[in-house]
């Protein structure tokens, strides 16, 4: 987080300079890479589809943006926001007008180039409710949006095309995440000719302008990659090719990784050979640890009694024994005591939260009326390790006196029962966690603490709706200015501590994320690690071995 | 005949219907909201409903069904939810892959199943027999995930014969059929000895041994012809068992069949591509169960069709 503010704070300095503008600073490219070689990558589940309005898993996720590009990106392996397509851009001192100054001679794969008008195209048929892309209300904050979302337009009124390489976007409020919303693959640019060639099938067929472009795709077995020879970002990427072996167990690929035969298990190492390869140090040395923009929660449904007493999930806060979670999946995790994760702008270092002490929880508990606690029902998803960790929250609420029986169930029907009113007093979130959309602390608020996601069908299962916090926030994403952004993070910490006084969340960990790679990738170790590409940043990292 | 066609013929359409029927309202009946999924958690209520209508799924339950079976009469099983594609082309590109490990399985099951069935029978009583017995039993019972594990740890990892998982080369298609036909070995096995020993019992193989006819002979030219047509004739009802089977055994062994297809669907709730598989499978079963009766006549004079 540091990190970020510091830079932020460089490019806020530039920016004045410019009058409000930024510039890309070009990323070094690094002398010990090599050009060449191909690599392989496992996965057990089919790639979903790699058009850029559609796609919303963390498998797709990254092969979209090595095959894309938006006007903002992310330098690599960080957080930090840096101009992309766009060369630069201009904000008015209201916060409410971005003018983006296109980078020229940029080449979709079919050769074309890509100038403003791609842009445009892009943003409206993302939020054109025909295409039913997932993303489309990443963009609310564009002028015209209700009207194109509601079938009315067929164009955002907002979004204006000064010359060919200038665009111009006009809000109705100013929006502090709207950088970030330019470099999330939703607002990928696609080329017209091919969406309408491909159809609905483009996300088998996609072309972009990225590092890599689409080679081949048979369907349960293969995706794979080349490289982009006219990637305007001259260097890049170090490799001729990247394959994706589909179908394949994890445990199978940790197998094949250690005969040689891979690079990169995408699914990761699989939980129970995970203490193995930890205690050899052949292998660890091989594994890389890096954070994640992910919390695992219990939420308590503010609305169900006993759970609207706010001293009842004060207690139950007091109650959950985090130390002895991580433990229980081999340490993959950090302990949290707010929902922010530690990597997040905005995550408060001085917060304690609430301690783990029974003793105090039972006296809460005896406050609220409960001396002798109360019977509940616990949702968990059904696939390991959730069922244990919802075992361990189920003794540990027990020591206080709460008797939950836990409701085991597949994902999609905990997410059902949480979007239900009435439909589940507690969850425990693992497997269906918050992983943020981009790293700005409003990504955690809205839709699963806000009140615009405590509606039926929403993320927000505790049904938290608080209204000061939510003026609150909207106050806090109107600083548009980047010199603000340190107040902007204060703003949100403070949003969060009055959060976890209201206790509608139990912060139980901080996944960590383990990448294991073959001896022959090279590379920095945060590409491997790289908070917006999972598993790793394709674009740059390269292989040892080739001549 | 063509009559008793006619009927079966007529049964097996109404036993599809009722099939798709019961899958459509199962799925229906799910908790789970495939326009939600669709949507994503950063959707707006005016989005999901825009879904909603675009898909049909705001329709009644019955209308939504006949719309789905009007479409299937022309071939089309609809768009994946998750993916996108069509599921026609999606189950297309797999049949194949799942064919192939069809065959691979039932000539498995059939060369290990038939050869401990035989020698089974004929060493009845003796300790082959009962370690025969006791190895077919513990290959009907044996999950097949932790087979199929258990002979890629051996032969791949350890003994490296075959390659870990995969498609493509003879090589890769053993294990997987290994595994496969381990299960159906253990039932031939037992079919198999049963069905020996009723014709080693026969009159006519008396006959035979007092003729003075040499062992071999009695046994592969006179017994094993009358008593593996029998055994042969169950194939057909097979099919049902390696339907379940795939999904088990090529998701172990990442081979791109539509068992790991339907594995994936119902993780993610892909209600259409669950759909178009179920009723796949169950036209592979009933065209089985058709197959084998139809047969089993010409096979086995004692049986008479209806």
């Amino acid at each position: 987080m540091k990190k970020f503010l510091t830079s932020t704070v460089a490019v806020s300095a530039l920016a004045l300079m410019l009058g409000m503008a930024s510039a890309r600073a070009e990323h070094v490219v690094d002398p010990n890479a090599k050009q060449g070689g191909a690599i392989t990558i496992t996965y057990k589940d089919d790639v979903a589809t790699l058009d850029p309005a559609i796609g919303y898993d963390w498998q797709n996720w990254s092969m979209i943006k090595t095959l894309f590009d938006g006007l903002m990106d992310y330098e690599p392996g960080t957080t930090n926001l840096r101009p992309d397509l766009g060369e630069s851009y201009e904000i008015a001192p209201d916060g409410k007008t971005f003018t983006f100054k296109l980078r020229q001679g940029v080449k979709f794969h079919n050769g074309r180039e890509m100038t403003a008008e791609d842009v445009k195209y892009s943003l409206d048929r993302v939020t054109n409710p025909k295409t039913q892309s997932p993303g489309a209300g990443f963009f609310g904050s564009i002028k015209g949006h209700e009207d194109v979302a509601a079938g009315k337009a067929e164009s955002l009124a907002g979004v204006t095309v000064v010359d060919p390489y200038t665009i111009k976007f006009e809000l109705t409020r100013p929006d502090a995440t709207f950088l970030h919303v330019m470099a999330i693959n939703f607002s990928h640019v696609v080329p017209k000719e091919e969406v309408e060639k491909y159809g609905a099938d483009f996300g088998k067929h996609p072309v972009g302008t990225g590092a890599f472009k689409f080679a081949e795709w048979t369907l349960g077995q293969r995706v794979v990659f080349e490289r982009n020879p006219d990637y305007w970002h001259k260097g890049l990427p170090y490799l001729d090719k990247v394959s994706f072996e589909i179908g394949q167990e994890p445990i199978v690929a940790l197998l094949r990784l250690q005969k040689g035969e891979i690079d990169i298990p995408g699914d990761g190492i699989p939980p129970a050979k995970f203490q193995e390869v930890m205690a050899d140090p052949e292998q660890k040395a091989r594994v890389v640890e890096g954070g994640q923009l992910h919390t695992g929660y219990i939420t308590m449904n503010t609305t169900m009694a006993p759970f609207d007493n706010v001293k009842v999930r004060q207690a139950v806060n007091m109650a959950i024994n985090k130390d002895r979670i991580v433990q229980l999946i081999n340490n993959r995790a950090v302990p949290a005591n707010q929902p922010l994760p530690p990597s997040m702008p905005g995550y408060d270092k001085e917060f304690k939260g609430y301690p783990y002490d029974v003793a105090k929880a039972k006296a809460l508990l005896a406050e609220a009326g409960h001396p002798d606690g109360f019977e509940t029902q616990l949702f968990a998803m059904n696939t390991d390790p959730n069922p244990r960790i919802a075992q361990a929250i189920q003794q540990d609420l027990a020591a206080v006196g709460i008797k939950a029986s836990i409701q085991s169930l597949a994902q999609a029907n905990v997410i059902a029962a949480g979007g239900d009113k009435a439909g589940a007093p507690m969850i425990w979130s693992g497997g269906m966690a918050w992983i943020a959309d981009f790293p700005d602390p409003s990504n955690f608020y809205g839709p699963i603490l806000g009140c615009a996601g405590a509606v039926p069908g929403g993320w927000n299962w505790s049904w938290y709706c608080n209204k000061d916090l939510d003026a609150k926030a909207a106050e806090a994403d109107s600083i548009v200015d980047p010199a603000k952004s340190g107040e902007r993070a204060k703003m949100w910490s403070e949003i969060y501590r009055k959060i976890m006084e209201d206790a509608p969340w139990v912060p139980v960990f901080n996944e960590q994320r383990f990448t294991m790679k073959s001896p022959r990738m090279g590379g920095a170790d945060n590409l491997y690690v790289d908070p917006v590409h999972i598993p790793i940043n394709y674009d740059y990292v390269y292989v040892t071995d080739v001549q | 005949m063509i009559a008793y066609l006619g009927r079966r013929v007529i049964q097996s359409v109404l036993i599809l219907l009722g099939v798709s029927l019961i899958t459509f309202a199962l799925l229906y009946l799910l908790p789970a909201d495939p326009v939600r999924q669709i949507a994503g958690r950063s959707a707006t209520p005016e989005t999901v409903e825009n879904i909603r209508r675009q898909l049909g799924l705001d329709q009644p339950f019955f209308i939504q069904y006949w719309h789905y079976l009007t479409s299937l009469l022309s071939g089309d099983l609809g768009r994946s939810y998750i993916q996108r594609s069509e599921v026609t082309e999606l189950i297309v590109s797999r049949l194949p892959a799942s064919l192939l490990l069809m065959v691979g399985a039932i000539l498995c099951e059939l060369a290990i199943g038939l050869t401990m069935g035989l020698l089974a029978a004929v060493r009845r009583g003796t300790a082959t027999d009962q370690t025969l017995m006791v190895a077919s039993f513990v290959g009907v019972s044996a999950p097949q995930f932790v087979v199929g594990l258990l002979l890629l740890y051996v032969f791949a990892v350890q003994l490296g014969w075959f390659p870990i998982g995969g498609y493509g080369t003879w090589r890769h298609l053993v294990l997987p059929s290994l595994t496969m036909g381990i299960l159906g070995a253990g039932w031939y096995a037992r079919m198999m000895r049963s069905s020996m020993i009723d014709v080693l019992r026969q009159d006519y193989m008396r006959t035979a041994r007092a003729k003075g006819l040499a062992r071999g002979a009695i046994i592969f030219r006179h017994a094993l012809p009358n008593a593996i047509l029998p055994v042969i004739a169950m194939i057909g009802i097979d099919i049902g068992i390696f339907m379940g089977g795939i999904v088990v055994v090529e998701s172990v062994f990442g081979w791109p069949g539509i068992g790991q297809l339907a594995w994936q669907a119902i993780q993610r709730v892909d209600i259409p591509i669950i759909m178009g598989v179920t009723l796949v499978s169950a036209f592979a079963i009933v065209l089985g169960n058709l197959l084998a009766d139809t047969v089993a006549p010409f096979i086995d004079p004692r049986i008479k069709l209806r």
